[in-house]
């Protein structure tokens, strides 16, 4: 049933990135979405990828430490104060 | 690298005037903004988290200094970033431990999924399909997807990532940057870019699916 220019399993999982990305060529992205369309698996490994992509972006970053944020402010402070920005209001 | 990064949005510029004339709390909406980020990505290049926080620290500064030269041809964070690397770099050549970025990582080639979950290429009727599809994720409850354990299970996954791989999935996937602002700020090819997101991607999700597997399984 693998018809000549068809794209496999094996070879799908390697594009999906760049198909996500709209970066697939024509025509690899007809084959990659002809293929899709009669492929359970396929359909499921994408969709994973997928959901990962949403998990991730709701991981989120960690917070900064007081005497960080405390020394970036005196920084800027001091860069205010030389270059004479903000003059004390 | 073809496209055209994404000039300053207004909110940029507002910002960026708010921080001339001196404005505290704009400072430190940025900081909070992009101090996490520019850590992890400064720690890349150099070897300590104290030196990584000392690149930060001079980036901020030179930020401050770059400022009024700010034309807004670029992103605000683009620009951030792009100063941010550049001391790295230049702090890590000094450290000796100076890396091109695309080789903060072993070169990795081949499939991105286990090869044993397919037919065998010279299979008579399906060679190269799978021979274990993935198990749907239907029936995992959102709940349960985005609970505090399967986020931790993705972060760890996450940071088990070589460097390389490890940034651009941050930036990309935890951030939600566009590629194309992730090539500026790392200076990589798209192409690059994409295979590091690619092998990141597989492995965070194969991690996902080996937490995610119904009971018993297997």
């Amino acid at each position: 049933m693998t018809t000549p220019g068809a794209m496999n399993c094996k070879s799908l999982v390697e594009l999906v990135t760049e198909y996500l990305d709209g970066a697939l060529p024509e025509p690899e992205r007809a084959r990659f979405e002809a293929h899709l369309a009669g492929c359970d698996g396929c359909t499921t490994y994408l969709d994973q990828i997928r959901t990962t992509i949403r998990v991730a972006g709701a991981l989120s970053e960690e917070q900064i430490p007081p005497p960080a944020r405390e020394a970036l402010l005196d920084v800027y402070r001091r860069w205010a104060e030389e270059t004479g920005r903000g003059l004390g209001g | 690298m073809g496209d055209v990064p994404p000039r300053a949005s207004t909110e940029d510029l507002l910002l960026v005037r708010r921080l001339r004339a001196g404005d505290e709390q704009a400072f430190m909406e940025l900081v909070e903004r992009y101090q996490p980020s520019m850590l992890r990505i400064a720690r890349m290049y150099v070897s300590t988290r104290a030196v990584a926080e000392e690149v930060v620290q001079d980036a901020w500064l030179g930020v401050l200094r770059g400022l009024d030269g700010f034309e807004g041809r670029s992103s605000l964070r683009t620009w951030i970033f792009r100063i941010l690397v550049n001391i790295a770099k230049s702090r890590g050549a000094r450290e000796a431990r100076s890396v091109p970025f695309s080789s903060l990582g072993e070169d990795e080639s081949g499939p991105t999924v286990d090869p044993d979950r397919f037919r065998p290429d010279d299979d008579p009727r399906w060679p190269g399909h799978w021979a274990a599809p993935p198990a749907g994720w239907e029936g995992v409850p959102e709940e349960r997807l985005l609970a505090g354990e399967t986020l931790a299970r993705v972060d760890e996954a996450i940071e088990a990532l070589p460097p390389n791989q490890r940034a651009v999935i941050r930036l990309r996937d935890v951030l939600g940057w566009t590629s194309t602002e992730v090539c500026n700020a790392l200076d990589l090819s798209e192409t690059n870019q994409r295979v590091l997101l690619h092998r990141a991607r597989a492995k965070v999700r194969r991690a996902l699916e080996g937490y995610l597997a119904p009971e018993g399984a297997g």
